[in-house]
């Protein structure tokens, strides 16, 4: 699975990407900003990239103290005596590891049983006229209206009843499920913009239906299943609900969510060790999302603006 | 360390016997509808259906039977004390009560959870209405400051000028970072003595604010951090959006000397509604549904600060009133299914989803 997506973030999206550009000269070619208003320009989007970041950089200003000046009316961002204790202690005396550990194994395996069951799915919704078609595309809407919390009692119970309760096997399947109606609307939205001309030639010189789905459409989709994947792996990496009902009170198994919680939440608030963890956690999504947004935004707005 | 290095090995094992099970019951599907649909009835629609197959029985498995069982569910008496055995909980919940005691066979026998939302406090002490008005605000204001900050910096950013990249990845970021991160961060932030608020509030000479005791303020403080969090993406979709509008209607409208405004309000706005249109739909949903942010920055703590969905599993998950709160979660779907289905009904939007 990491192939195509790494191709797929390499690759352009078909039509976004040329008009920024075209517009980009356009304007520059039309009218120049007068200096004032660009230095009001400039004034407010710094300000607003100050509101977006400030909070973040408190984070990593705590995990920088040291253990006995962690709650301090300072504002300074980097403490004067800044120290890496914080993720020692982090490391050596939490499960944290363990918590990252889990939260990938499950989220990797999650984002691809995801992605191959909504990209077959969507395949026939999208070439097929069959029945309960229409029906199916009208329950794939309406359940992402059903509250997350809605599902958790009958889940709770039936995972109790099943005796899945504090496994990761109840976890690993209701992730990949929950997400697939919305995966399945993207890529539905992305395959009815192949031509069907490519399949039908190829199914004149005698391939068969299934060969032109890898062969043809898997292949020329690959940017929209990134998307999808990249959208399945930071739902389960960011959740906290289902992980908190069914995962239960062993420390043993539970994702980076709930373990930094616990660190946050109790009387003695462990602060530094929770800002390190949040760090650790968060770089590398940040880091995907930084280099796939233009991406994700161009496979969500696919669907809606046609032409 | 030692628990790390000893649970990878069993880890694995479990999260390899869950896909192997996924597998084989796809391949058992696959084979049962080949035969049946393939071979038995020659459907030309074999494959399509082979296709949704998996997904499907997945979304039946965990979506519809959960949701008709919760109905079920919804109909009986189960709390805590009657969780174990079936025979323990039942649908005649009144069967017991002498006669003449009952005086609505059908709200007091037939559907009482339901009747208890609307009669009874739907937690301790606070009743549905107010629930559901505080979330409708919260909806609104969110989703409100959300489009409004989100358009005027798309508006900013659809621009060439420099340093717009850069820019554009910090205003980003909220969105980027894991949304329980930031909403625990954001909670620390709330302190009464340690948190950003209240040490600028003291430094200016003035009193500290009880944000996680007095209601008004917790409500405020939970807008404050979904604002903070919900901007970037509708910035995003709308720079998207901006960014496939054509040039060549703003050079007309600048040779006929059309303001900024109104090249905004003409241009801009109409050509956006394919994206925008979504967008707040969407949103509304989402918010309206939010569970982390209300949960992690409330923690279960004031019951005035609860909306619905969060009301909804201390419910169940605090008070184990399972029967009720699966009533009470048909209410709250029933709500946004009314608010959908008025929308739908409004804008005609279903043939395009079907189409």
């Amino acid at each position: 699975m990491t192939t195509p997506t790494t191709q797929a973030l390499r690759a352009r999206p078909a039509q976004a990407s040329d008009r920024p550009g075209l517009l980009a000269r356009f304007f520059r070619a039309r009218r120049g900003d007068s200096p004032f208003k660009r230095l009001l320009i400039h004034l407010t989007l710094l300000m607003a990239c100050a509101a977006a970041v400030y909070p973040i950089l408190r984070v990593v200003s705590v995990a920088l103290r040291p253990g006995d000046r962690l709650l301090s009316t300072s504002l300074a961002l980097i403490p004067p005596d800044a120290s890496l204790e914080n993720l020692r202690d982090l490391l050596t005396n939490t499960n944290f590891l363990l918590w990252l550990w889990n939260s990938l194994v499950i989220t990797i395996t999650t984002a691809v049983v995801g992605v191959v069951l909504a990209a077959t799915s969507a395949y026939a919704f999208s070439r097929w006229r069959f029945p309960g078609r229409n029906a199916g595309l009208i329950f794939l809407l309406a359940s992402q209206m059903i509250p997350a919390a809605m599902l958790m009692v009958p889940l709770y119970i039936l995972a109790v009843r099943l005796g899945i309760i504090g496994t990761y096997r109840g976890l690993i399947v209701a992730y990949s499920v929950t997400s697939v109606p919305f995966s399945i609307w993207i890529l539905k939205g992305y395959y009815d913009t192949i031509p069907r001309e490519l399949e039908e030639a190829a199914l004149i010189d005698g391939a068969s239906r299934l060969s032109t789905f890898y062969r043809i459409i898997l292949p020329l989709s690959t940017p929209s299943l990134a998307i999808v994947f990249l959208f399945n792996f930071t739902q389960s990496w960011n959740d906290y609900l289902f992980a908190r009902v069914i995962l239960g009170n062993a420390d043993r198994i539970w994702t980076w969510a709930l373990g930094l919680r616990t660190l946050q939440d109790q009387f003695r608030t462990q602060w530094g060790q929770f800002s390190a963890g949040s760090i650790l956690v968060t770089l590398p999504v940040v880091v995907l999302f930084l280099y796939s947004s233009k991406y994700l935004i161009s496979g969500l707005t696919l669907g809606s603006v046609k032409g | 360390m030692d628990t790390f290095l000893g649970q990878i090995a069993p880890s694995l094992r479990e999260v390899g016997s869950t896909v192997g099970f996924i597998l084989v019951a796809s391949v058992v599907l696959e084979v049962v509808l080949y035969l049946i649909l393939g071979v038995l009835f020659k459907s030309k629609y074999t494959l399509a259906f082979m296709l949704v197959a998996p997904a499907a029985a997945g979304l039946l498995v965990l979506v519809v039977y959960p949701l008709l069982w919760e109905f079920n569910l919804s109909l009986t008496n189960m709390s805590l004390r009657h969780f174990g055995d079936k025979a323990e909980y039942t649908w005649q919940v009144c069967a017991a009560a002498e006669p003449g005691t009952i005086k609505n066979w059908f709200t007091d026998c037939l559907i009482p959870n339901y009747a208890d939302v609307f009669r009874a406090p739907v937690l301790k002490q606070v009743y549905f209405l107010p629930v559901f008005l505080r979330t409708v605000l919260w909806t609104l204001v969110n989703v409100v400051f959300h489009v409004a900050g989100g358009m005027g910096l798309a508006l900013l950013l659809n621009r060439p000028m420099r340093g717009r990249g850069f820019y554009r990845s910090l205003l980003i970021l909220p969105w980027a970072i894991p949304q329980v991160i930031a909403v625990l961060a954001w909670r620390g932030e709330f302190h009464f003595e340690y948190g950003y608020f209240n040490i600028i509030l003291t430094h200016l000479g003035l009193d500290p604010i009880q944000w996680k005791t007095s209601p008004f303020w917790s409500f405020f403080s939970m807008c404050l951090t979904n604002i903070w969090l919900g901007i970037p993406f509708m910035m995003v979709i709308l720079l998207g959006g901006m960014q496939s509008i054509s040039g060549e209607y703003y050079e007309a409208a600048e040779i006929d000397g059309a303001s900024g405004f109104s090249q905004f309000r003409h241009i801009t706005l109409p050509m956006l509604r394919p994206v925008l249109t979504p967008a707040i739909i969407l949103g509304t949903i989402w918010t309206f549904n939010l569970f982390n942010v209300p949960f992690l920055i409330n923690q279960n703590e004031l019951e005035t600060s609860d909306i619905l969905v969060t009301a909804l599993f201390r419910a169940a998950f605090q008070y184990n009133r399972y029967g009720f709160s699966a009533a009470f979660a048909f209410v709250v779907f029933l709500v946004l299914l009314l608010y959908s289905v008025l929308y739908i009904r409004f804008t005609g939007g279903l043939k395009e989803v079907t189409e």
